[in-house]
């Protein structure tokens, strides 16, 4: 079996995501438009919540690509400052516009299912905030890459940011745990079956979360692909300018 | 068939319009870059073995 390292050459990389990246946009497709549609379509109503626990399938697993999604700019930016793989660090970059996004879309369902549920579009509760804190982090993050023109330099300083931005990923995801105030409920999944969801939304929400796991994936991998070959197109130009 | 989404119908379309509208803006916004940069870069690529 061929080491995970060999995938940090960058023409290893862009061989094997050449073969791999349509099979995963197609199951992401199909597992997305399956589990939305089994979502909105055959669930009945909840009997507190009616008909906004729909909200649900779209809520939970863009919330949960939103933190997993910094935490995995978190090992690449790792592997990066440790053994200077460039894919790591580009891969890191590639990942945090789908995760701002991710983060985007829990915050603004959130809100619009909070507005009947809550009487409140916003509150300062802990998870909320520090979902927000998150959203600013990948902003940071983001601005960060684009405002360094070297770009081994930009990695070094944004792999630190992350470091820093993952304390608040982890408090997004354990806020509710640490501070046992505020509007939000507990996690709606769990390895303890008493904290689930019931179990005519859980099987649909599982195919939910897959299906945006292989999103983010697919666009992960996609965007790599280009920050790939604009490095490179940025080292050919430069040595076109020195020549 | 559209279910019955009662007095929360315009809460929960509206979630779900503002999310699918969003990640189409992603996936378009991906796919529109990455085309881009790699016909910029063939671009390069072919001017520079025209050089050498």
């Amino acid at each position: 079996m061929a080491s995970i390292w060999e995938y940090a050459n960058p023409r290893k990389f862009m061989s094997t995501t050449d073969v791999i990246l349509p099979w995963i946009a197609t199951l992401s497709g199909i597992a997305l438009v399956a589990g939305l549609a089994w979502g909105f379509f055959l669930t009945p109503d909840d009997y507190r919540q009616g008909s906004t626990v729909k909200i649900i399938y779209l809520h939970v697993p863009s919330a949960l690509m939103a933190i997993n999604g910094w935490l995995m700019m978190l090992v690449a930016s790792l592997i990066w400052l440790v053994r200077r793989h460039h894919v790591s660090a580009l891969a890191a970059r590639a990942a945090a516009p789908v995760g701002a996004v991710m983060t985007v879309i829990a915050l603004v369902t959130g809100a619009i299912w909070g507005q009947p549920m809550w009487g409140t579009w916003w509150a300062w509760d802990p998870r909320l905030t520090s979902f927000l804190i998150l959203f600013l982090f990948y902003l940071g993050y983001i601005a960060l890459w684009a405002a360094i023109e070297n770009d081994d330099t930009a990695a070094d300083l944004t792999s630190v940011l992350c470091l820093v931005g993952s304390v608040f990923a982890l408090l997004s995801r354990y806020a509710v745990n640490f501070w046992n105030q505020g509007l939000h409920q507990g996690a709606s999944l769990s390895l303890d079956k008493e904290e689930n969801v019931a179990d005519v939304f859980y099987v649909p929400l599982l195919v939910c979360i897959a299906g945006f796991v292989l999103l983010f994936l697919a666009l992960v991998l996609l965007r790599t692909r280009t920050e790939i070959r604009a490095r490179r197109m940025r080292a050919l130009m430069a040595r076109e300018r020195m020549a | 068939m559209m279910p019955d989404l009662g007095k929360y119908a315009g809460a929960v379309l509206s979630a779900y319009a503002v999310s699918l509208a969003i990640i189409a803006v992603l996936v378009l916004w991906s796919l529109w870059r990455a085309r881009r940069v790699k016909a910029a870069l063939e671009k390069v690529e072919a001017r520079r073995h025209g050089q050498g």
